[in-house]
């Protein structure tokens, strides 16, 4: 079948999609946007974020014909005008050492992103929650944290 | 033609030794265009699926391929017969087919594989196979597996290896005994980034794969056996690696994958699922364990007793080397007059066990440290104090009569996590701060706190005598008018930072700014295994020998072309300068045109086997030490556990990077926090029963504490910088503090990990 | 596989009366992994996320109609002053990927024993709404809904419209154990709700056996022995036998979550304090 979408502002359109295709294979395998992970394909992991309508969402859990003519940003969309630059969330990823293998990152950035968006300052109980669905297997979250904060810091110009 | 292979080579990033450098890879990880091993791409491939073995043990009496290879889309399918070289493989022996020809040892095992336009093409196509099983009696429980009667996994018998550790007085009385039984399950490696590769035909035969693993050169040799190539056809480059922790280090998709390639003559991309993953590589060794101290009634330690059974599956991978750790390691950071241990790795028709962070001490350290609570409190000193009276000193041998010959801080470290301040009482009004958290379980009913410690001490480098080294290749050049170095390495980088290090290290050594990391791959010679915590101090050491004898050489030229002494001359800030500083010349114009480069292969000072009948010998290169304090709330009543602070000090030697020491830190203590509290791979008659993440449980950000680290920097002075290896003693350490915690809240033994909430509540 | 995506409710009807062989598809949490995973193949889905009325939820006399399309953090953010007990377990389930997506009537549909709306929706006296082109709209009582392990009377021809769930009289509380401190599945749960209008009290009861259950020996104890006219303090033995009786009305397995003891044991203790909790939230509101 054919699914035709917005992927970060722009309208693309996939042929001979399988119906029980993910959103994330979608955008993996068909639109050439590999941002979204793949770690464990069921709802687990959050590797895989993304918005949806402006929700997060498990992309391997939406079916990709469930989002034509629906708008979805991914962690690709989220830098600035033309891709230039990183988002400040992203800056703070990569300032506070909060990447490793970064496979979880993609999925983190974008739940960071919403959390900021929604509670510009969020307590630390508030970002562990907000975060709950995003497992990382390289840094304890620590650095994770630190990056939220600063990121949040960051956005509130101090 | 359109193509991903690899990602971008690092440019960016500043920083010298000891300085805080940004990851070279990081903006493209945070943007989403690292391209790991299954984002990768071809224009015309095809995907690659493995059907995989539902028995535990069967005998494969015939395969009927026919109906998969009708199904539209196909344009493979292999079975054992497709094998061109031979059908083994294996980390240390060549034991496991690439695909069952005749017997399946492990559910999961590979049978047959499928090529197809489409993975759920091939995954069609692969229900289809007909495979006729018969279903043979399975060795499940490891402590049978040695008995006379038991099914026979392999014709040499049931014992991978036995280690038979003995040392001082036997069998010497001691006023204060105590002894326990403890065991621990199955763990998981659970890298988030699924095994994946891309094996693309080169048209004359020969293959290139693009794949995420540790080590680059022994996959080399494996692939090569089962292909009847030779290496300079099978040309490996590592993929992006989302995380590894020792589950990388056995193969997975790659002869499959360039089996499929050659046959159909096209790109193939195989790439597992959770599901797969779980059964397409090796776990931890689940472990039994029977350990006595005896001491004196001051707490002294006089003799340590242990007898421990690996289960090492169906396939040897690294259970030789995992049961020479669980032995030479296996009583932990302390003194001992008399030793008698005794460690069994041994063949089930379980799932094969192999490498994970750890290798060997996680296991014994949750008995090691559980009895050490034991005696301390059977001789009335607290768990502190019984540490740091017993623990290893600088020039103290350890239980194989080894000299530890660097720092050995175990009473220091326990005193430091000791002195550091305790967390407040929990938050009463937020259910995130409690047991069970947003479950609602507790308003306060129940909870009790506790604290607990552990400290260990971990081998760095392979040992017994392994000759381990690693393969540096630096060039030094003018590009753009500036002096760039190229550092090449097969050295996998797999999260933990080790492309950073090597341009620290360049940029130090050559004294330029811009250091450019070509990607790994096997047209230079092997690093070595990224595990054993080795790659700062031995592919470190290598970058730095290549660095060395760059410098040297363009020093040499300088001396010429200056027409000065070349003694004394040094290289930073991109240029050439006196004894005194003074700036003789730009480097750039000293180079020219020319490119300088060395490869060096470097090797640490060399370990020795041990004494079959004693275990005595200098089996290992180098220890690191590291200790934790857990302190835990625990709602006793329904078994649940908030861990609320998990605070640790480890000597690094010299942190090359101290923020990713740091980072290496914590994540290796969220792993020992899952293997004490959840994380277990549940095999119930050779049967996994919970393949997924459903089920089988990491920690998340809830989970996780606070965590206070101290890092100690004791040089070694072996070792390159003096850098002792890091990211290992931190899984080791920290479950045990996690387990002692939940013991000292709730009173009971808990002698299984992981720690279920039924184990606390006694139902 | 084909993929039906219906643009109102007579016309999801009219294919679901058509096609018996689709699988109704609404956040995708349950029916997208086995998809996945390959344990179902089902010769259609049936997408309802574009029928307009599953999405919303209004009030309907005393009753919450909640349309099956409304996902859980609506539930959280709209729903958690009229229906707190539902909002509770809408909190501890998976995700907040996952709650944007997931809804009622998905787990419904799904009708696991470790659903984490059900014991909620048990506890408060909510209703089905189920429907089919041919025979119209029915509804029926939550607890007559499961019928078996992820078995439910949903005919091949009908859809879950919504749940009727009454607004809280009372306090109400869910509590859900997990061997991880969030995004688990529940090893076991149980749901309480008091209804002080008509002196009763509500339960349900998930992860502990082949279908989520109420607890009528529990109710009927606590419903006769409460001091609903005086509301003095809770005694502490007839909490415990509250607890006592929820735990003897389950029915759990050993599994690779939890042992049936051990669902047992946690029945009883989350029983008894969620009963607690509820009769000193009533308390303090007199």
């Amino acid at each position: 079948m054919r699914v035709t979408v917005t992927v970060n502002g722009t309208e693309r359109t996939a042929d001979d999609v399988w119906p029980g295709e993910s959103l994330l294979y979608l955008l993996r395998e068909r639109l050439g946007l590999p941002g979204a992970k793949n770690a464990c394909e069921q709802g687990e992991c959050g590797s895989c974020t993304v918005y949806l309508d402006g929700e997060v969402v498990c992309s391997c859990l939406v079916a990709a014909g469930q989002v034509a003519g629906r708008e979805v940003t991914t962690v690709e969309g989220l830098t600035g005008a033309g891709g230039a630059g990183l988002h400040p969330v992203q800056q703070a990823f990569v300032d506070a050492g909060a990447v490793q293998c970064g496979f979880c990152t993609p999925g983190l950035v974008v739940a960071a992103h919403d959390l900021l968006a929604r509670v510009p300052e969020p307590a630390d109980p508030e970002i562990r929650e907000a975060l709950a669905g995003n497992l990382c297997r390289c840094t304890g979250y620590e650095k994770i944290l630190d990056a939220v904060r600063l990121a949040a810091r960051r956005q509130a110009g101090r | 033609m359109t193509a991903t292979t690899t990602a971008a080579p690092a440019t960016t990033g500043t920083g010298r030794i000891g300085e805080n450098a940004v990851r070279p890879d990081g903006t493209l990880k945070v943007t989403g265009e690292f391209a790991y091993a299954s984002d990768l791409w071809h224009d015309d491939m095809v995907w690659g699926v493995t059907l995989r073995s539902p028995h535990p043990h069967a005998r494969i009496r015939g395969i009927d391929v026919a109906e998969a290879l009708a199904v539209p889309g196909v344009t493979a399918v292999l079975t054992a017969d497709d094998v061109p070289g031979e059908n083994a493989f294996g980390l240390e022996h060549a034991d496991q087919p690439v695909l069952a020809a005749d017997v399946v040892r492990y559910e999961g095992e590979p049978v047959a594989l499928v090529a197809a336009d489409h993975p759920e093409t091939a995954r069609r196509a692969a229900r289809r196979i007909r495979v006729d099983y018969e279903v043979l009696p399975a060795l499940t429980d490891p402590l049978r597996a040695l008995d006379g009667d038991a099914p026979q996994v392999h014709p040499g018998g049931n014992l991978v290896r036995h280690l038979r550790l003995r040392r001082g007085e036997p069998r010497p009385e001691a006023p204060v005994v105590v002894s326990l039984d403890v065991e621990v399950g199955m763990q998981d490696q659970a890298f988030l980034g699924p095994e994946s590769g891309l094996a693309v035909p080169d048209g004359e035969g020969g293959v290139d794969l693009y794949v995420a693993t540790q080590w680059l050169h022994v996959d080399q040799r494996q692939v090569c056996l089962a292909l009847g190539l030779p290496p300079e056809r099978v040309r490996l480059t590592l993929a992006g690696v989302g995380g590894a922790f020792g589950g990388r280090e056995d193969l997975s998709v790659h002869v499959h994958a360039c089996l499929l390639a050659l046959r159909t003559g096209r790109p193939v991309k195989m790439s597992y699922g959770r599901e797969e993953s779980f059964y397409g590589h090796v776990h931890r060794h689940p472990a039994w364990m029977t350990y006595e101290f005896g001491a004196e009634r001051d707490g002294t330690l006089v003799h340590g007793r242990a007898r421990t059974v690996l289960d090492g599956g169906a396939y040897a991978s690294s259970t030789a080397a995992v049961v020479g750790n669980a032995g030479t390691l296996g009583l932990g950071p302390y003194r001992f007059g008399s030793v008698e241990v005794d460690v069994y790795g041994v063949f089930t028709h379980n799932p094969p066990c192999g490498a994970m962070r750890g290798f060997g001490c996680v296991q014994t350290a949750f008995a090691v440290e559980a009895l050490m609570d034991r005696l301390a409190e059977a001789v009335g000193l607290d768990p502190v104090e019984i540490r740091r009276r017993n623990g290893l000193r600088e020039g103290d041998r350890n239980i194989t009569g080894q000299v530890v010959d660097s720092a050995a801080p175990v009473a220091e470290l326990v005193e430091r996590v000791a002195a550091m301040p305790l967390p407040p009482p929990a938050d009463p009004g937020d259910p995130r701060a409690r047991p069970g958290a947003v479950g609602n379980t507790t308003r306060g009913e129940g909870v009790r706190r506790g604290v607990g410690y552990a400290v260990t001490y971990k081998n760095v480098g392979f040992s017994e005598g392994f000759d381990d080294y690693s393969t540096a290749r630096v060039r030094l050049q003018v590009t753009a008018g500036e002096p760039v170095a190229a550092v090449h390495t097969a050295a996998a980088e797999v999260g933990q930072g080790l492309v950073t290090v090597q341009q620290q290290i360049a940029r130090t050594e050559l004294g330029v700014d811009r250091v450019v990391v070509v990607p790994a791959d096997t047209s230079v010679g092997s690093a070595g295994s990224t595990s054993a915590s080795r790659q700062t101090y031995v592919t470190g050491g290598a970058v730095r020998a290549a660095c060395e004898a760059v410098r040297a050489a363009v020093l040499r030229r300088a001396a010429v072309a200056l027409d000065v002494a070349v003694d004394g001359l040094r290289l930073d800030g991109g240029k050439v300068l006196a004894a005194d500083g003074a700036v003789l010349a730009a480097l750039a114009d000293v180079l020219g045109d020319d490119a300088v480069e060395e490869t060096v292969e470097w090797r640490h000072r060399p370990t020795h086997a041990i004494d079959p009948e004693t275990g005595q010998g200098d089996a290992h290169v180098q220890f690191a030490f590291s200790a934790h304090r857990a302190v835990v709330d625990v709602d006793v009543e329904l078994g649940l556990v908030k861990v609320v602070a998990l605070d640790t000090a480890q000597d690094v030697g010299r942190a090359l990077n101290p923020d990713a020491v740091v980072g290496q830190i914590h994540g290796g203590s969220a792993q020992g926090l899952g293997l004490a509290l959840m994380e277990e791979v549940v095999v119930t008659d050779g049967h996994v029963r919970n393949p997924s993440f459903t089920d089988y449980l990491l920690p998340t950000v809830l989970d996780m504490p606070p965590m206070r680290v101290e890092v100690l920097e004791y040089a070694d002075p072996h070792a390159p910088y003096g850098v002792r290896g890091v990211g290992e003693p931190p899984t080791i350490s920290s479950g045990p503090a996690v387990a002692a915690a939940v013991r000292a809240a709730c009173g009971r033994p808990l002698t299984r990990l992981p720690i279920r909430p039924e184990h606390i509540t006694g139902t | 596989m084909d993929f039906l995506q219906p643009a109102t409710w007579s016309e999801a009807l009219a294919l679901r009366a058509e096609r018996p062989d689709a699988l109704p598809l609404a956040g995708g949490t349950d029916v997208m992994v086995d998809l996945t995973f390959d344990r179902r193949r089902p010769a259609a889905l049936l997408d309802l996320t574009r029928v307009p009325d599953l999405q919303e939820w209004a009030l309907e006399g005393d009753r919450v109609r909640l349309g099956a399309g409304v996902p859980y953090a609506r539930v959280l953010t709209e729903l958690a002053g009229r229906l707190p007990g539902l909002a509770i377990a809408a909190r501890t389930v998976g995700s907040p990927q996952i709650r944007t997506r997931g809804t009622v009537g998905g787990n419904l549909g799904s009708a696991s024993p470790a659903g984490d709306a059900h014991p909620p929706l048990l506890a408060a006296g909510a209703e089905v709404e189920l429907a089919s082109a041919a025979r119209g709209t029915r509804r029926l009582p939550v607890a007559d809904f499961f019928t078996g392990p992820k078995r439910s009377a949903l005919a091949a021809d009908e859809l879950i419209a919504a749940v009727l769930v009454p607004v809280a009289a009372g306090p109400q509380q869910f509590c859900k154990v997990g061997t991880r401190n969030a995004m688990v599945i529940a090893v076991t749960s149980v749901a309480v709700a008091l209804h002080p209008d008509r002196r009763a009290v509500g339960t349900g009861i998930g992860s502990a056996a082949p279908t989520p259950r109420r607890a009528p020996k529990a109710e009927q104890l606590v419903a006769e022995e409460l001091d609903w006219a005086g509301r003095t303090a809770l005694d502490d033995g007839l909490a415990a036998e509250f607890g006592h009786r929820v735990a003897a009305a389950a029915a759990p397995i050993d599994d690779v979550r939890g042992s049936a003891a051990y669902r047992r044991h946690a029945l009883a203790v989350m029983a008894r304090r969620a009963l607690t909790w509820a009769w000193d939230d009533l308390r303090r509101a007199a």
